[in-house]
């Protein structure tokens, strides 16, 4: 029977055989990496430098013969002392916070659970996931039904547990509520992410270490307490830190969900920013904005790699 | 606490990441935080330099 490699070489044509056996083996890892280099840096690092170029500058994209000027660093200190923009901040702040918050509280309860071998363990494990498999456009669009006042079904369980009227107040409109109906849906979408890293970190522990505590006579609070919480405690570090730098981005679902409103009070700093690039059209400006959030995020996107690795080392 | 000064002097990787770190955390709750906007106004360079540092010490020695 010929051998593979035999047929594979004989089908080179003769020409291009030639000259690929007087490269070298570097030249040749070369030639198969250049083509991802090339659009690496076509996608990525160009828009990037171009980007840091263009926030030193008045350019706006809709008046492309107009002149650009150079500002320097106007359009950083105009944010940077904005108090509009910080307060989309404490708004981001704010939907950061609660998500990681609740998220971390609820997945790692949720993983606790699963953790503990029972009938319909991995049915139930995978229909927690579901959420999670979603696109964030349809849960926006579908969420938006279930907040509706008027047939939307969280008012009638609000109104079946409290007594207050489900036509009486609007989960995404005016009243304070909408900040939290957001929390709500990420909450829902992605606490099971947060789970799965809880549960690798406790499938990651050891029985012999419970084990040991038992025969010390360790209560199960104090195991909880000196074995299972610092043992996942790296996981749930990169799960907070993956969901902050996530959450810091956060779009699309919002967007679809109150679209910043009523009035400010979920405007995120992801949507304002494309409200300053696309609807007000002060390119330059958008692209000062946009470096400060991608410092923020690449900062700890760096502090999530190096949690990353401390993982690994494990 | 020495050791972390001696490794600072040494250009050792582990203390200038942590140092690296705790400005990217410190610039990221000035950002966001609501009390202070002299805070808010820093808080980009602060951000700046932790990931600068980052990036710069995470080619020291060990």
């Amino acid at each position: 029977m010929p051998n593979p490699i035999d047929i594979a070489a004989k089908a080179t044509p003769p020409a291009l055989a030639r000259k690929v056996r007087g490269l070298s083996d570097r030249t040749i890892a070369w030639i198969f990496v250049a083509p991802t280099i090339f659009l690496l840096l076509a996608i990525n690092i160009f828009p990037l430098i171009w980007t840091i170029r263009l926030s030193f500058t008045n350019y706006a994209a809709n008046k492309p013969n107009a002149e650009v000027k150079w500002v320097g660093i106007r359009n950083y200190t105009r944010i940077l002392t904005d108090e509009d923009i910080w307060s989309h901040m404490t708004t981001t702040a704010h939907f950061l916070i609660w998500t990681i918050v609740l998220q971390v509280i609820i997945g790692f309860t949720l993983a606790w659970l699963i953790n503990r071998k029972f009938k319909g363990n991995d049915l139930l494990t995978t229909l927690i996931v579901v959420p999670m498999m979603l696109s964030p456009a349809v849960v926006g669009n579908f969420w938006t039904f279930l907040y509706q006042p008027q047939i939307g079904m969280v008012n009638y369980i609000v109104e079946f547990f409290t007594g207050i009227p489900a036509a009486s107040f609007s989960m995404l409109g005016p009243g304070g509520l909408a900040p939290w109906s957001i929390i709500i849906v990420d909450t829902w979408m992605w606490t099971p992410f947060v789970m799965l890293i809880c549960l690798a970190g406790l499938r990651s522990i050891p029985d012999y270490i419970y084990e040991a505590a038992e025969v010390d006579r360790a209560s199960k609070w104090r195991q909880f307490w000196t074995i299972t919480v610092p043992m996942v405690l790296p996981f749930l570090m990169l799960a907070v830190l993956f969901r902050g730098i996530e959450n810091f981005k956060m779009f699309d679902m919002v967007n679809l969900l109150t679209g910043g409103g009523p009035g400010d009070e979920t405007l995120l700093t992801s949507i304002d920013l494309k409200r300053e690039a696309f609807e007000k059209w002060r390119t330059g400006y958008s692209s000062a904005y946009a470096i400060i959030l991608f410092v923020t995020v690449f900062g700890l996107a760096s502090i999530y790699v190096k949690a990353l690795n401390k993982v690994k080392e494990r | 606490m020495s050791t972390f000064l001696t490794g600072l002097l040494r250009f050792r990787r582990g203390p200038w990441e942590l140092l690296a770190t705790i400005l990217i955390a410190l610039g990221v709750v000035m950002l966001m935080q609501p009390f202070f906007l002299w805070a808010y106004t820093w808080s980009f360079l602060v951000t700046l330099l932790g990931t600068v540092m980052f990036i710069i010490t995470s080619h020291f020695p060990e």
